[in-house]
């Protein structure tokens, strides 16, 4: 008689309309708080502007983009977004845990190879850092809080972001689908 | 009166912990609502999930209705809050550029930082290729500073260009999700649920 002990299944995730909910009340406390919304890929642009200056600091204080973000009193990693990210990564570990979602994997449809995954994944994040750029912030903080504030700027990156995926999305189905 | 930290009630010494705090209710959320894995997300494209269109609408919509009803009864000076700025043109094709990105990468920013927590090995590839992407932006910063800067409006409103009352706009955009929720659902069950 050999019982096989089941994997513990993960949890479901909640609703959406309460994440949604929920989501929207942070984002209030946020703006009540502090003036200004969520964001995400700011963080990233402290941590090239930083790692620049470390490695090449006379390259990065002449840099006509990355010197705007450099100044003599404080370093690029000592700002609002970096701890915000940061406590996102605590926060998404904390609920993976409870949930029992802790993997290292890569995740793709059965289709694809991880291979083939991987490289998409890192062209698709090499571009989402360009236009993130273009579009001064990303699906939280220009899009998101953008709308969430009714900025102009925040409806116009949610439909261009949006509707160049959905546009996009017949050419890309084999990685999905 | 609102916002606290620039009436100047709250230090600006909280700052960073006031971010950390915010930053894991932000987190928690995300991982909860599956924003953690790319297949969850890039099903909004397909037809076979709606959880992006679902939560992310709910959560602009929350925020907004909150916003002007804590403006109607004082509770907050919206003139006090940050505006992101308009620059039409590099908002576009800077949205254009982050639309391929999505589809190919399956992740935004946030979402890839929630898949990178949980371990999702193309998640932190995919913050790699955006740490990437940003200084080869940075790079070659000089070839096109002339049109980062075109097209500004400003802090302007959506508001602002349609002449709308703001409560007007938020009660049609809600009323444009709620249509769009019910849609997507009848979508969503017939694409995970096709009779032959």
């Amino acid at each position: 008689m050999s019982e096989t002990k089941e994997h513990r299944k993960p949890k479901e995730y909640i609703n959406p309309y309460l994440g949604g909910v929920l989501l929207g009340l942070v984002l209030l406390t946020t703006i009540y708080i502090t003036g200004r919304g969520l964001g995400a890929s700011g963080a990233v642009k402290s941590a090239v502007v930083a790692t620049v200056d470390v490695v090449a600091t006379e390259h990065a204080h002449n840099s006509p983009y990355m010197g705007q973000f450099l100044s003599d009193d404080e370093g690029p990693m000592n700002n609002w977004l970096v701890f915000e990210v940061l406590g996102v990564i605590v926060g998404a570990f904390i609920s993976g845990t409870f949930a029992g979602r802790l993997k290292l994997t890569v995740e793709h449809q059965p289709k694809i190879t991880s291979k083939t995954r991987l490289i998409f994944a890192g062209l698709g994040g090499l571009l989402f850092g360009i236009g993130t750029q273009f579009g001064r912030g990303c699906t939280s903080g220009t899009a998101l809080s953008g709308m969430a504030t009714l900025s102009l700027a925040g409806f116009i990156a949610m439909l261009s972001i949006f509707g160049t995926a959905f546009l996009l999305a017949y050419f890309f189905r084999k990685l999905w689908i | 009166m609102g916002p606290l930290v620039t009436q100047g009630i709250i230090d600006p010494a909280w700052n960073n912990l006031i971010a950390l705090l915010v930053g894991m209710a932000f987190g928690f959320i995300l991982e909860s609502s599956g924003f953690s894995s790319s297949r969850k997300l890039a099903g909004v494209f397909y037809g076979y999930d709606f959880v992006v269109l679902k939560v992310f609408f709910t959560a602009a919509i929350t925020a907004a209705l909150g916003l002007l009803l804590m403006s109607s009864i004082g509770m907050i000076d919206l003139s006090k809050i940050f505006i992101n700025p308009t620059f039409l043109g590099p908002g576009i094709v800077g949205g254009i550029i982050m639309g391929f990105g999505f589809i190919m990468g399956g992740y935004c920013p946030g979402t890839s930082f929630c898949g990178a927590a949980i371990g999702k090995i193309d998640a932190i590839i995919f913050t790699l290729g955006m740490f990437v992407g940003i200084l080869i932006f940075s790079e070659l910063f000089p070839l096109y500073s002339d049109f980062f800067t075109s097209g500004a409006m400003g802090n302007i409103l959506v508001t602002d260009v349609l002449g709308i009352p703001a409560g007007l706009f938020v009660l049609l955009l809600t009323i444009v999700a709620v249509g769009a929720f019910y849609v997507t659902g009848i979508i969503e069950k017939r694409v995970n649920n096709p009779k032959s």
